[in-house]
């Protein structure tokens, strides 16, 4: 993969002006695309969830084996939304296609490809929408922006569909607040029933239908990764700390997201929470059960989002807890926080969450009872229980990229900007148009992450590594650091690409770095193992 | 095409108005009456079935985008109207939205020189489209002097202000010259900037060029060829008293405009100028951002196929039991839980 990809001079020869040709006729050479969009989703993961037309097929074959009424099937399946939700139907009628949102999109600015465009993007199930559900699409068709459903509009479909990460960057410029990313997640649902989705979705969902987790890690290797940690965080500080898991009774139940406990540089972050939580004395654990936080769920269909969400609540009624703290992610919050309560709620089995350190009522999440761990730090640092020590993060400069669900989906800004401000001494926010709620995304969310995918990835990755670059340039940046496991993940190759100089970790690592933890040894490195600036500059002294 | 296609309907329109009454000896009544009666009814009923046919679909899901600082700890500051917390909120948040377009306030161009991205302000879409909106609006208001006996004040103090440059006799309005000129934009930039160009389709040609053809053939009247407005006030009366009468040589530029007037109106409910309805029901704008406060139900939520706890122990009974777990000893009802609609 890698030695075909472009060097990045070459890839930002980007054209951003539009074909002759009219949108309307739809082709997608996918052997000449490869690199730009996701593989197929192996049947047996369609199999497991119990999900239509499982068959070995790939988007570069020309039979994509499709059931004989897939027409119908979509058709059907569009009908049966648009009378389910409102956003739907409304968000197919009133675009007046205005052009704001055309600039706004990460894979526009990095692909100038047109349809990119998150008009254009909606546009491609509209006509077809217009064409059998509006009556001057029946009668006028094209001249009234209608298409007719044919495999080449279904492939399409999945081509831009599945190359939109529901970042909803672009709806926050629009007049009506139509939402790309609501448009998206429709798209994959008619998609999911004919049976076209793609293996980066689908095997995390299968895994964590199964084990509990995206990773698929079964319970015993789960207990060896968090005890591991343990191990690793006892090395660091000199302190042992407790890794509870499925312990009934506990206070809280800490949902994570997997790649927390088994990605790098995710797990630095973990080290974190797990200094954190033992430091205040939190009675807490994990689950094995529910021992993922993030949901690919949402990337397939609302079903699929809820069937794999139910387990959170499920997990602590049975644990007895009286409510539940969330770890760092991005796409997890959005379901947290916009749809699980709706789902599985209601949480009438848990406590309104009070941190039984400070006594703060988290009054924001008194219905859904989960708190994030960002609030639940800041928290902490305001009431002043945590003792820290931010020259331990002199080595790096950081800056905050925000996540694009927290961001856009929560409004959660200023905790972890202020946890930042209070665990290191050197922070610089990126230009104002790339951060909060304009925040770019990584380019690689909702389910695209995949190595096949890279050339699209890294484009739609370039307004987000460009505002990283102003900072690195302008202020020596080092450190870019995020709350989303996907980011974490796939920012780390989209800045070894871009801005190499450049690492990628968690909030929560800083934190960690940065915890003075009573009886603790003298700390000679950061969780990552590398040397402390404050000690080099001793040894120099010294000698 | 997609540019004259459009132009050509409205210019048929147009022309269908002008000489409709002259071409067809008698169906001055269709075009004074019937037809006008009918686009309202048309208008009326169309927009009351599409606005009720998108509110008969439900929110399933509170999913507000969020553009501020949530309600969390007591000592951040939220930003009540970019991400509202309650009512109160979301009322500011849509009035600003409607009133002042708020979202295309944002925008921004995006540019890529020398390997960097170039954000600029980009205020004139946002600056013409509330000129646009904002005239056409004031316009509907000073027509209301021709459907009143007294006019009411507020229209002649509306006719006030939007005259008060005093130019030409009669006094030119502002907002006529304005709905022209941001139309024109509008549709300047329709035409030349290609990204805008690309995603038109005929019908927004077409609701562009039907709005400038009443705005132009409006001006014409009062300013150029006059018509007999005493008749034209005659037959609004009329018409609003369920009493029309046949007005008789108020000259064919008034059956013009009237004309594409009524097209419009015939037109409206079946287009996307249905924004006007839509707007208010957008539920990423219309909610409040209280997910984790206030508990949404879905009215269609119903029980779905989950692993539950107890199939994943008995799945990984021995892993678990090897790796030092204990069984659940109590077996509440699981299942219970986890289906509930």
């Amino acid at each position: 993969m890698s030695d075909k990809l472009p060097k990045p001079a070459e890839l930002l020869k980007i054209d951003y002006k539009p074909p002759a040709k009219s949108w309307e006729d739809p082709t997608i050479d996918f052997e000449k695309k490869k690199g730009t969009y996701c593989y197929s989703a192996a049947p047996k993961n369609l199999k497991y969830l119990g999900l239509p037309n499982p068959r070995e097929w790939q988007p570069y074959e020309k039979d994509w084996k499709l059931p004989p009424n897939w027409k119908e099937i979509i058709l059907e399946g569009m009908k049966d939304r648009l009378s389910k939700f409102r956003s739907f139907k409304l968000f197919m009628d009133i675009c007046v296609r205005c052009g704001a949102c055309a600039d706004k999109c990460h894979f526009f600015a990095g692909s100038g490809d047109p349809k990119n465009m998150p008009v254009l993007r909606a546009e491609l199930l509209r006509s077809v929408y217009r064409r059998y559900f509006t009556t001057s699409g029946k009668l006028l068709g094209r001249l009234a922006g209608a298409r007719d459903l044919t495999e080449d509009v279904l492939k399409e479909w999945f081509y831009y569909f599945y190359q939109c990460t529901e970042c909803r960057r672009c709806s926050i410029y629009c007049p009506y607040g139509i939402d790309t990313a609501e448009i998206t997640m429709m798209a994959r649902e008619l998609m999911t029933l004919v049976g076209v989705n793609i293996n980066w979705v689908l095997e995390p969902v299968a895994n964590c239908h199964r084990t509990g987790n995206h990773l698929g890690i079964q319970p015993h290797a789960f207990r060896d990764n968090v005890e591991f940690a343990a191990g690793d965080l006892a090395d660091i500080t000199g302190i042992t700390v407790e890794t509870p898991i499925n312990k009934k009774g506990a206070e809280v139940l800490f949902i994570v997201p997997s790649a927390d406990y088994f990605g790098s540089p995710h797990y630095y972050g973990f080290l974190g929470y797990l200094a954190l939580l033992h430091e205040v004395g939190l009675d807490y654990t994990f689950s094995a059960y529910a021992s993922e936080g993030g949901n690919f769920g949402i990337f397939t269909s609302h079903e699929m989002m809820k069937r794999l969400n139910a387990k959170i609540y499920a997990e602590a009624k049975r644990l007895k807890v009286k409510w539940i703290l969330g770890g760092e992610c991005g796409h997890m919050w959005r379901v947290i926080h916009q749809y699980m309560d709706t789902m599985n709620g209601p949480a009438d089995f848990l406590e309104e969450p009070v941190s039984p350190i400070t006594g703060t009522k988290f009054e924001n999440a008194k219905s859904t009872k989960m708190v994030h761990i960002s609030e639940f730090t800041a928290d902490l640092i305001k009431n002043g229980k945590l003792k820290l020590d931010p020259s331990r993060n002199d080595h790096w400069k950081i800056t905050y990229h925000d996540s694009c669900n927290i961001a856009r989906g929560l409004g959660l800004f200023e905790e972890p900007r202020y946890i930042i401000k209070n665990v290191a001494n050197y922070f610089y926010e990126m230009p104002e148009n790339t951060i909060r709620e304009r925040t770019f995304c990584c380019g690689s969310g909702s389910g695209l992450g995949t190595d096949e995918n890279m050339e699209m990835r890294l484009r739609g990755g370039f307004p987000r590594a460009n505002a990283v670059k102003h900072v690195h340039e302008r202020y020596g940046v080092n450190f870019l650091a995020c709350m989303c496991a996907i980011d974490k993940a796939t920012l780390t190759p989209l800045m070894e690409y871009w801005v190499p100089e450049v690492q990628v970790g968690a909030v929560h690592e800083l934190v960690g770095n940065a915890l003075v933890m009573k009886g603790e040894s003298e700390r000679k490195t950061d969780l990552r193992g590398q040397p402390l600036i404050k000690r080099e500059k001793e040894a120099e002294a010294s000698v | 095409m997609k540019v004259l296609y459009p132009l050509l309907m409205v210019v048929i329109l147009a022309l269908i108005g002008l000489l409709g009454v002259w071409v067809v000896p008698g169906s001055t009544v269709v075009f004074a009456v019937v037809l006008p009666y009918a686009a309202i009814a048309i208008l009326i009923v169309g927009f009351i079935y599409r606005v009720v046919n998108w509110a008969k679909s439900p929110v399933p899901f509170r999913i507000t985008t969020t553009c501020g600082q949530q309600k969390s700890l007591p000592w951040i500051k939220s930003n009540p109207i970019e991400s509202p917390h309650n009512n109160l909120g979301v009322i500011g948040r849509m009035a600003l939205e409607v009133l002042f377009f708020r979202s295309l306030f944002r925008n921004t161009s995006t540019e890529l020189k020398g390997g960097r991205l170039i954000f600029a302000e980009e205020k004139f879409l946002w600056l013409a489209g509330l000129a646009f909106h904002w005239s056409l609006l004031a316009i509907f208001v000073r027509h209301y002097r021709l459907f009143t006996e007294p006019v009411p004040s507020f229209v002649t103090l509306l006719q006030a202000i939007d005259g008060f440059l005093q130019i030409g006799i009669p006094v030119l309005y502002m907002s006529s010259a304005i709905v022209v000129v941001a139309g024109l934009y509008l549709l300047y930039r329709r035409i030349a900037f290609a990204k805008i160009a690309y995603i038109s389709l005929p019908s927004d040609y077409f609701a562009l060029f039907l709005i400038l053809g009443i705005a132009t053939t409006g001006i014409l009247m009062r300013h150029f060829y006059r018509v007999d407005v005493v008749g034209v006030k005659e037959l609004a009366m009329g018409l609003v008293s369920f009493n029309p009468v046949i007005p008789q040589g108020i000259g064919p530029l008034f059956f013009c405009h009237l004309f594409l007037v009524t097209s419009l109106l015939a037109y409206f409910p079946f287009s996307k100028l249905m924004h006007l309805g839509g707007i208010f029901l957008s539920p990423t704008r219309n909610l409040a951002n209280n997910n984790r406060m206030r508990r949404h139900v879905n009215p269609w939520n119903y029980p779905v196929n989950v692993h539950t706890y107890q199939e994943w122990e008995e799945e990984f009974k021995d892993k678990l039991l090897a790796a030092g777990y204990t069984l659940d000893e109590d077996t509440p009802e699981r299942k219970d839980v986890l289906v509930r609609g």
